[in-house]
């Protein structure tokens, strides 16, 4: 292109911006993950599949998949009801209902945790009344399950609400119209026009259910073996100087974080114009 | 029956089935996970009284901390407005090799979890890491120093500004632009007049968010942090300290103000969102 | 069957869209809505669907209330402005939706929801896009998917929301015609929503013209048409011309003709002078060679086509007067720009100013 295009920069400039953005985004973003990855094979295959074989690792592991496994499906189906109710209805006060949903997004984790330990905790206000009922809730796996439905309490709605609301109800009520039932309503119609939407709020559900740190290691106890989860057993190895062990087990956690992307990256292009909001 | 879904005068009557059912379901959900739990903290922070717990929350190691968490999470996302602007732009104005994958990249720090980061982070500032031993000798000490903390925020709170930009830019029409040429701006006078202004509310809010982030952020800093008393301790990890030596009413105390800066924080940012959608001219 | 709509009032928070109205319709009527948009149609027909619950009143399906049943057990074939197709379904699911989700031990066996989808299909000339998916098609064929789908269901009566709104001008008039034969074809009772007098006034048996939530004349395309009830229809069924004029008496002389003043509502007149509007079709209009009439001056010619229009001035009256003549004529007077020429009505209706809406709502309306 030989003339100068009126609202683009020189070539110079061009380059130089672009090499700034990228060694920004290789400083911060690309660095970190490499040193997982080279941290964790610090010691051959080997010592990284032994790190990964240890007992306390594979308990970390199935605790966190047993925590994902309840929390998720919680919060799906709560995704899908608080987006029905929100956008297939007109009533006051929902905005200020959009605002409670999204509130766990704006609470530190720390305090994501806390609140449950004031809660349910020994010292806790319902503590005296669980102690004498022998039922264990902080330090100990349903803590660590509630403190996670916490921390992503908000994904799968707010991916959901701003999808239905673009949809409408037109759907539904020629639905309606035709002798359709209110389940057959959700499950014929409205559920395969979110199912993209829907799929995206739970990977990044997912993502962060498993990977939460903060709000977990406060309702923990991090007793090794029992309510340790990956990332608390990470931060114990670490700690430990373990750090072949702590960078293996975190690499999982980074795999997993690297696949949650791309299976992002792969439905905002296959299905950008289903995923509603501006992720087309 | 209809006549019944008639009279309720806030919610308008519809053939669209449930409700009652999701309505209810979420109510009694949000309640139990989110409200009721909050609700316990304000309690617990209030059995202190109001003489005490300004003292807890205004203890000179309190003090520090806030100072150093907020201050931290100021700069950091300074930095990410700056970077995050650059960022934005050049994944939308320019083509270059491998974009779409930078382009998903910006979203790692949302999926990556935050104890991973944190220990990556260490590892590469500290005095041996690949990024430590590069600038330690020049007299930069980040790894165990406040500095360190600033750092972890950046990492965190790097997609927000970017996210928020990246739509905006996408919709400026190019017309402006060569309306602005067309009368003689160059460059440079363009986008300071006709496309910052643009995108100035959607930075704010990203900053915002950012900012709102990077005060209660925990996990991707402890590791970088030192966490000395005074010195490099964020307020997260005190409140952890408390709950750790059963101080439970000053950890509550001191949570209690951390949410209370967290509303005031969500309000701002609403307002900013609603400003940035007017400028949007929706 | 006799549909039945008894003092139906219909608020929206502090809006009131619809004011107590009534209308009867007949068994195999084809009935049209029309009126500007805020006139409260759609909301009328939804309210006749289940779609939406009137605050007051009722709607009755032969002698019955239905006030009790929804959308779905009141059988009627509603088809939606957009269409409302189901995007992830074929053309063919789209149809037999109504069909599939009946209760298990009403349902038509597969094959027969086979044979009656395919016939739909073939009614709506769509047997080859059996399989396409809605997105897949022109407005047109989304048109008539959606009016397949509605009829697999056997409605007793079908309902149509602005059914040729989002379609261009050729496929509307065709859409237009195969409609009526289809309703005809199927002796259907079927009552649509539009904003186009000229479809209205084509297709309909009857029409209902609505304004501002009520109902301002309900008749055969050639009453609401000849013979307008009220200044509003007048304006916005039509091109018309609207003249100030001075009542004397319950008497108008405009032009060479003596016209009686009317009200619309029934009120009685006041008495003496008072102020009044005149309603001329352009067609009404003769014009003759200066010094036969009421002076006039030529001020544009329209001439191209079988009518010629002419616009021309009369001394006090604000907007230029629209007359429409024979191109015959037109060559006969030999018009031309600035000519004197004579003015005469030969038919118009008087109404106070006090009957009068506001501004004309222009020539097509909206």
């Amino acid at each position: 292109m030989g003339r100068i295009n009126p609202i683009t920069e020189r070539r110079g400039l061009r380059a130089g911006l672009i090499a700034a953005s990228l060694l920004y985004i290789l400083l911060f973003l690309v660095l970190p993950v490499v040193t997982v990855f080279t941290e964790a094979l610090g010691k051959g295959f080997g010592g990284y599949f032994t790190a990964i074989n240890d007992p306390a690792a594979r308990s970390a592991i199935k605790l966190t998949l047993l925590t994902a496994a309840i929390a998720v499906p919680f919060n799906m189906a709560f995704g899908i009801a608080a987006s029905w109710a929100i956008a297939k209805f007109e009533f006051r006060g929902k905005s200020v209902l959009i605002t409670l949903i999204d509130l766990p997004f704006s609470v530190s984790p720390v305090i994501s945790g806390l609140i449950y330990v004031l809660l349910f905790g020994a010292q806790g206000i319902l503590g005296p009344w669980l102690a004498e009922h022998d039922i264990q809730i902080v330090f100990a796996v349903p803590g660590i399950v509630l403190a996670t439905i916490f921390v992503t309490f908000p994904f799968v709605a707010r991916e959901l609400i701003p999808l239905m609301q673009e949809q409408g109800t037109e759907e539904e009520e020629a639905a309606r119209s035709l002798g359709a039932d209110g389940w057959q309503t959700f499950w014929r119609v409205t559920l395969p026009n979110i199912r993209w939407g829907l799929l995206y709020g739970v990977l990044l559900c997912n993502a962060r259910a498993m990977g939460e740190f903060g709000a977990v290691s406060v309702v923990s106890g991090k007793i090794r073996g029992l309510t340790n989860t990956m990332p608390l057993h990470v931060e114990i190895l670490y700690n430990e100087y373990n750090i072949v062990a702590a960078f293996a087990v975190a690499s999982l956690l980074a795999f997993l974080a690297l696949v949650t992307l791309v299976a992002k990256g792969v439905l905002e292009w296959a299905y950008g114009h289903e995923l509603g909001g501006a992720r087309a | 029956m209809s006549s019944a879904a008639s009279q309720r005068s806030w919610l308008t009557p519809s053939v669209v089935p449930g409700f009652g059912m999701t309505m209810g379901f979420t109510l009694v959900y949000l309640s139990l996970i989110v409200l009721l739990p909050l609700a316990a903290l304000v309690v617990r922070a209030g059995g202190l009284g109001w003489d005490q717990f300004v003292a807890v929350v205004t203890a000179p190691r309190a003090v520090a901390a806030y100072r150093l968490s907020f201050g931290a999470a100021f700069i950091a996302a300074a930095i990410n407005i700056v970077f995050g602007v650059l960022v934005a732009w050049v994944l939308v104005r320019y083509r270059f090799p491998f974009k779409r994958l930078v382009d998903g990249l910006v979203d790692l720090p949302f999926a990556l979890p935050t104890a991973v980061a944190g220990i990556a982070l260490a590892t590469l500032f500290s005095k041996n890491g690949w990024i430590g031993s590069v600038v330690e000798p020049l007299g930069l000490k980040v790894a165990f120093t406040p500095l360190g903390v600033m750092v972890a925020l950046v990492f965190i709170g790097l997609p927000f500004v970017v996210r928020t930009v990246q739509p905006v830019l996408q919709d400026l029409d190019k017309e402006v632009e060569e309306a602005a040429a067309s009368l003689g701006a160059d460059r440079f006078q363009t986008f300071r007049h006709v496309i910052l202004p643009s995108i100035l509310p959607a930075a704010v809010t990203g900053f915002a968010l950012a900012f709102a982030r990077a005060i209660g952020e925990y996990g991707s800093v402890i590791f970088i942090a030192g966490n000395l008393p005074m010195k490099s301790e964020i307020v997260p990890l005190l409140i952890i300290i408390k709950l750790e030596q059963f101080d439970y009413r000053g950890a509550a105390a001191i949570g209690a103000a951390m949410l209370a800066a967290s509303f005031v924080l969500l309000l701002v940012i609403n307002m900013l969102q609603r400003w940035s959608r007017q400028r949007m001219g929706g | 069957m006799v549909i039945e709509v008894r003092n139906v009032t219909k608020r929206f928070d502090t809006f009131t869209a619809l004011h107590g109205l009534n209308l009867q319709i007949q068994p195999g009527e084809l009935v049209a809505l029309l009126g500007p948009s805020g006139s409260g149609k759609t909301t009328l027909l939804r309210v006749i669907a289940g779609l939406e619950f009137a605050n007051e009143g009722q709607i009755l399906f032969d002698g019955t209330d239905a006030g009790g049943r929804h959308v779905g057990e009141r059988r009627v074939g509603f088809v939606f402005q957009h269409y409302a197709l189901f995007r992830h379904m074929t053309v063919f699911e789209n149809i037999a939706f109504g069909l599939r989700v009946v209760p298990r031990q009403r349902r038509m066996s597969d094959s027969d929801i086979k044979k009656r989808v395919n016939s739909l299909l073939s009614l709506v000339q769509l047997d080859r896009l059996a399989d396409r998916y809605p997105t897949q098609l022109s407005g047109g064929q989304r048109q008539r998917v959606a009016l397949a789908r509605a009829l697999a269901i056997e409605p007793r009566v079908l309902l149509l929301d602005e059914p040729f709104g989002a379609l261009d001008a050729k496929v509307r008039k065709e859409l237009r015609r195969w409609l009526r034969r289809l309703h005809d074809d199927m002796g259907l009772t079927s009552i649509f929503v539009t904003h186009d007098q000229e479809e209205a006034l084509e297709l309909a048996d009857r029409v209902v013209v609505m304004n501002q939530g009520a109902i301002e004349q309900v008749g055969t395309p050639e009453e609401v048409y000849d013979s307008p009830a009220t200044p509003f229809v007048y304006e916005f069924l039509g091109n018309v011309n609207r003249v100030p004029c001075r009542i004397e008496n319950g008497k108008v002389s405009l032009w060479g003709v003596d016209v009686a003043a009317e009200t619309h509502d029934g009120a009685t007149l006041p008495a003496g002078e008072t102020a009044g509007f005149a309603y001329v079709r352009p067609h009404d209009i003769e014009l003759l060679p200066a010094g036969q009439g009421e002076p006039a001056v030529v001020r544009h010619v329209a001439a191209a086509g079988p009518t010629a229009r002419i616009e021309v001035s009369v001394q006090g009256v604000q907007p230029l007067i629209e007359a429409q003549l024979s191109r015959k004529r037109y060559l006969d007077l030999g018009l031309k720009v600035g000519q004197q020429v004579a003015i005469a009505a030969r038919a118009a209706r008087v109404f106070p100013a006090s009957a009068s809406p506001g501004p004309p709502a222009g020539p097509a309306g909206l």
